[in-house]
């Protein structure tokens, strides 16, 4: 058996919320039927791809072995790009509703402030930089929306038994309380987590780095007045010689991982009377703290080779793991689905061939490798290996207080971004002479901006991607709009945008000029964006001919 | 002359530069370690050049150490 990627060596449990969901025995149905899709895995990213296979047109399987959330310290924090994701998908607001949001993070060195950062600046957003919000909510909210999709069949208790790939499909032995049975796909999309059953039963291994250092995750009940900031504290003096990070999450829920180095013992270290000193130690004596979860972990920032192997496609933490500063977990196995289902759907409708899926491969494993790097990074600084690398980060933190510049190489987590596939096949380049400012070049995750609809307000990322492609133009008068939409419109499955400069009306106005300047738009500007609200190609001036290549290489139908 | 430090980041990647700093040291000694980062110091001194600038640098370094 593979070592787990992220190695949890010692759990203490308190009083673990849990729903479940109801099992249903494998029918007569079951049987003989080919599934187009078959996804195994129902945590965040598996309910997240189903979902949006299933808003596309596509019948899905999703099959579980277990018929309940997740339990434990999980994934707590959610960037912009992952709601902006599942809205898309329609379930972004109760996650919302039901999570913590923010937007800032202090840093403290010892028992001074050291430095805090604002991740969203600017405004002009739907979504904050970030909710923290306990993965079984989200797991729950994403459940029950999957439930209630046409098309999408989940089957809790069914667990993958064994599988047997084809060259043009997997035929998948499935196990249940009631017995086993046998389901053909045509795809079979692997979200079955760091232990995925899929990776090992094709006897494949993560390469990678692997860190010695031991955490301990506590998740707490408690009454706090602490803001809803990420707050990170190096060498404080409840916790001398070590790192702490502390997040809120629903339900006065606290999140505190306090770093205990490599000789610490994992099975004493869990005693809950030894987290919660821990956590008094933190919060003074008096503090009224009970134990919901904790953990003792070592982390891995490892990946697979590649994330397709013929009819199975690997997603999530099935295909990579990494260190949990920066989020960049749960949040790019979310992106991995964004990226995904548009391309399976496209091509089992045959709007594009099997080899667009090699785009994801391209594009998912370029976006780890940056999520592993960044964590890999920021893992590095808070436990440094050697007396130099303590010496540097020892100075950069005694100089961050006094001199900006220090601030910028002090590392207590890169928080997720979407990666910008600068590198994919997809992406028809800019030509030379169009001078577009880099921000939204082919290949990035497209900008949202505050639109009106007459007098109706709505976002740009409301109107994209949600049908499939979309022709998103510019246009400084309504006339040069009809002018320019009458052709576009002739583009097969193709949806047309038009935002109004300068306050323009007869089409979405752009009222504080947010997305004009976001995308660096003038009269005629026209992007092409993908269904997964990333930019294909853009232009300073509409030409069909143009949009259709791009179309046709953006579908991986390029000559 | 100047006299100032610059206190703004003027290091594009400051991640990669930071990585590459401590990648220098890998399989070095504490005493090989010492004696690379002086001669650091040094190289970048004379980059720099200006003794205002170095003078500056060596008061800021040994604030706040004893």
């Amino acid at each position: 058996m593979l070592a787990p990627a992220i190695t949890r060596e010692a759990d203490s449990v308190g009083t673990p919320t849990r729903v479940t969901f109801p099992y249903r025995p494998p029918g007569r149905s079951a049987d003989g039927k080919r599934c187009p899709v078959l996804v195994v895995g129902a945590g965040p990213v598996g309910l997240t791809v189903a979902l949006d296979l299933a808003r596309r047109g596509v019948d899905v399987t999703l099959i579980d072995e277990k018929d309940t959330v997740s339990v434990g310290s999980r994934a707590i924090c959610w960037a912009k790009r992952t709601l902006e994701i599942w809205d898309r998908l329609g379930v972004a607001a109760p996650m919302v509703a039901k999570g913590v949001t923010w937007n800032r993070g202090r840093v403290f060195l010892r028992d001074g402030p050291l430095y805090s950062f604002d991740l969203q600046s600017e405004g002009g957003e739907k979504f904050p930089a970030f909710i923290n919000l306990q993965q079984y909510y989200v797991e729950q909210l994403l459940a029950e929306a999957a439930m209630a999709m046409p098309g999408l069949d989940v089957r809790w208790k069914h667990g993958l038994a064994a599988i047997e790939p084809h060259a043009d499909g997997v035929r998948a032995t499935i196990a249940t309380p009631d017995g086993e049975y046998v389901l053909d796909c045509a795809w079979l999309v692997a979200a079955d987590g760091v232990r995925s059953a899929v990776r090992r039963a094709i006897g494949l291994d993560f390469q990678g780095q692997v860190f010695e250092d031991r955490f301990l995750i506590a998740d707490v009940r408690m009454k706090a007045s602490f803001p809803t900031e990420r707050w990170f504290w190096f060498d404080p003096p409840f916790h001398p010689g070590q790192s702490t990070l502390l997040h809120r999450q629903a339900d006065d829920v606290w999140r505190i991982d306090f770093q205990l180095g490599r000789d610490a013992d994992p099975e004493r270290e869990k005693e809950p009377s030894r987290v919660l000193a821990r956590v008094k130690a933190m919060l003074g004596p008096q503090a009224e703290v009970s134990l919901e979860w904790a953990s003792v972990y070592t982390f891995q920032c490892r990946r697979l080779a590649r994330f397709r192997e013929g009819r199975v496609i690997f997603a999530g933490d099935s295909a990579h793991v990494v260190s949990p500063f920066g989020a960049r977990g749960g949040n790019g196995g979310i992106q991995d689905a964004d990226n995904l289902a548009w391309k399976l759907a496209a091509v089992l409708q045959g709007a594009a061939p099997p080899s667009l899926l090699d785009s994801y491969d391209a594009e998912r494993v370029q976006a780890a490798d940056e999520n592993i790097l960044n964590s890999t990074r920021s893992t590095d600084f808070l436990t440094p290996k050697s007396a130099a690398s303590r010496a540097f980060r020892d100075a950069a933190l005694a100089l961050a207080q006094d001199h900006p510049f220090a601030r910028a190489l002090v590392n207590s987590g890169r928080l997720s971004l979407p990666a910008t596939h600068d590198a994919s096949p997809l992406n028809t380049p800019d030509a030379a002479d169009q001078n577009f400012a880099a921000a939204m070049r082919p290949g990035s995750p497209a900008a949202n901006a505050p639109l009106f609809d007459g007098n109706r307000s709505l976002w740009l990322l409301d109107r994209l991607g949600k049908d499939g492609f979309t022709v998103l133009r510019f246009a400084a008068t309504s006339d040069e709009h009809r002018a320019d939409v009458a052709p576009m419109e002739k583009l097969q499955g193709v949806s047309c945008v038009t935002v109004g400069l300068n306050g323009a009306t007869g089409m979405l106005r752009d009222a504080e000029g947010l997305a004009a300047r976001r995308y660096d738009a003038g009269p005629g500007t026209t992007y092409l964006i993908r269904p997964d609200q990333h930019v294909a190609a853009r232009w300073r001036r509409p030409d069909l001919d143009a949009i259709r290549a791009a179309l046709a290489r953006a579908q991986g139908r390029a000559a | 002359m100047s006299t100032s430090l610059a206190a703004h980041p003027n290091i594009p990647t400051p991640d990669a530069f930071y990585a590459e700093l401590i990648e220098l040291h890998r399989g070095l000694s504490d005493e090989q370690s010492r004696l690379v980062n002086a001669k650091l110091i040094l190289l970048l001194a004379n980059q720099v050049g200006d003794l205002g600038v170095l003078r500056a640098a060596m008061a800021a370094a040994r604030a706040g150490v004893a």
